[in-house]
């Protein structure tokens, strides 16, 4: 009990002080947990508004292979990302493995079916609303699939955070691919995994705390983004 | 506009058309002809079809047999000449000018005309002032109006409405039906689908009234409703209409 709360205020100390070994990591980690949310919100979007607004043969095995996706495991996925980029592998020759880059390669593959999946639901729902509206208009499948995502900016920020949140949350997949380099490729999760089996559970306690907070801001920034344009925007 | 003026669309023929979901038949054998000029008023019972009719014509729904024709159609990537208002009305989650820019997008009007185009619309509706609003948090009345003047600001020839007046206070229904009136005065055909009799004697010229999937009556307006000749519209003018 006394060397848990020794390790709370030492952690506390940490994060006040903005210790310089703890902020490198906490930087990494967003760096990387950022980028791939971006990239994967980029494809994924896109893939989800379109899958919703059209209808092509196939259609129900894609939708179940993407609600599947969601719940892949991020060691696996890490797995297939390592034998892709190992010296042997595919694309081994780019020399990308135990980077930043793998990194944030793995996490974005990670969240693409987070991101299509659950916009296809929210901009399904809405073209239910919307369609004959924007069919009456002449509007093509691609542009009504656009013109959703627009309309629906607001829900879908939701939807990005999920995706962030379990990027910046997972272990597995950086940790394989990332390899924890001090100082390369060690975030958050890594480091709090390496320092817990360690001992050193201050370190570890001061990047969980950090880690939460994190994800508690940014999901209270997107709940008040949230409620304030559906006030403003209906 | 365009040098070369489009062949019309009208008139519009349906070929013994119907439309069938499982072992109803919602639509039962209808043939008909739509001209451009009066404007058509389509009554009947809950069930008639109506609104089935209307999605008919403007391509929304496919006719599960017989032919739906227009005169001069629409190329498939063409843009539209007709257009639709419906019970409620579906706006984007932005600004009201946007909702009608975005549809003179669709329609292929230059970027540069979009916004002269839209601000005459809204103006035309009586809503210049909340052109930078966004438009879902506009009134029932208001919102339905904007409905109006995106179809307007496309200047179809055909406008097809479902009931567009059903959700609305008799004032907004009022301001909603001055502007078919106007729509119509400046040349668009209006075929229009109501539940409310006195606005279809307000607004129609002719009335074609519906029941179970067909087309129990045609004729002009004050005629059908002083004189009735099938009984099924006898009955419904009867009960609809308490006096």
């Amino acid at each position: 009990m006394s060397s848990l709360s020794q390790a709370a205020v030492e952690a506390i100390r940490l994060v006040a002080g903005a210790d310089p070994k703890l902020s490198e990591i906490v930087l990494l980690s967003l760096r990387v947990s950022l980028t791939a949310v971006a990239i994967a919100s980029v494809i994924g979007l896109p893939i989800g508004a379109a899958v919703a607004v059209s209808r092509f043969p196939g259609r129900r095995t894609v939708i179940v292979i993407l609600n599947a996706l969601m719940g892949l495991p991020p060691v696996v996925l890490g797995l297939l990302v390592y034998l892709l980029l190992s010296r042997a592998g595919p694309l081994g020759s780019a020399g990308l493995l135990f980077t930043p880059t793998a990194m944030v390669i793995a996490q974005a593959i990670l969240i693409v079916p987070i991101v299509a999946a659950l916009s296809r639901q929210v901009v399904e729902d809405a073209w239910q609303e919307y369609r004959e509206q924007l069919r009456s208009l002449g509007e093509t499948p691609l542009g009504a699939a656009a013109a959703l995502l627009w309309d629906l900016r607001f829900s879908l920020i939701t939807i990005v955070l999920a995706g962030f949140g379990r990027a910046a949350a997972e272990v597995g997949a950086v940790m394989i691919v990332g390899g924890n380099i001090n100082g390369v490729t060690r975030v958050m999760t890594t480091a709090i995994a390496l320092e817990t089996s360690k001992g050193d559970l201050p370190l570890a306690l001061g990047l969980g705390m950090i880690l939460l907070a994190i994800v508690l801001a940014l999901n209270a920034a997107a709940y008040m983004v949230k409620e304030s344009a559906q006030r403003r925007f209906g | 506009m365009d040098m070369r003026t489009p062949l019309s669309l009208l008139p519009l023929r349906l070929d013994d058309v119907a439309f069938v979901i499982g072992t109803k038949r919602i639509i039962d054998g209808i043939s008909l002809q739509l001209d451009a000029g009066p404007r058509t008023v389509i009554v009947g019972p809950n069930g008639a079809g109506k609104s089935v009719l209307l999605r008919l014509c403007h391509g929304l729904l496919r006719p599960t047999s017989g032919r739906i024709a227009w005169t001069s159609p629409e190329a498939p990537g063409e843009p539209r000449r007709q257009a639709m208002v419906f019970q409620r009305p579906v706006l984007l989650r932005r600004t009201a000018i946007a909702n009608i820019t975005y549809a003179l997008a669709i329609a292929g009007v230059p970027h540069g005309w979009r916004v002269s185009r839209a601000l005459e619309a809204l103006r035309k509706v009586g809503l210049e002032r909340v052109a930078g609003h966004p438009a879902r948090v506009l009134s029932g009345g208001e919102q339905q109006r904007l409905a109006l003047a995106r179809a307007w600001a496309l200047a179809p020839e055909v406008l097809f409405l479902d009931e567009p007046t059903a959700n609305l206070d008799p004032g907004a229904a009022h301001e909603i039906e001055k502007v078919i009136a106007a729509m119509h005065a400046d040349g668009t055909k209006i075929v229009m689908v109501t539940h409310n009799l006195g606005q279809a004697r307000r607004l129609g010229d002719e009335i074609l009234f519906l029941h179970q999937g067909r087309l129990a009556e045609r004729a002009p307006a004050d005629r059908f409703f002083r004189q009735p000749v099938s009984r099924d519209a006898a009955q419904f003018l009867e009960g609809e209409l308490p006096w």
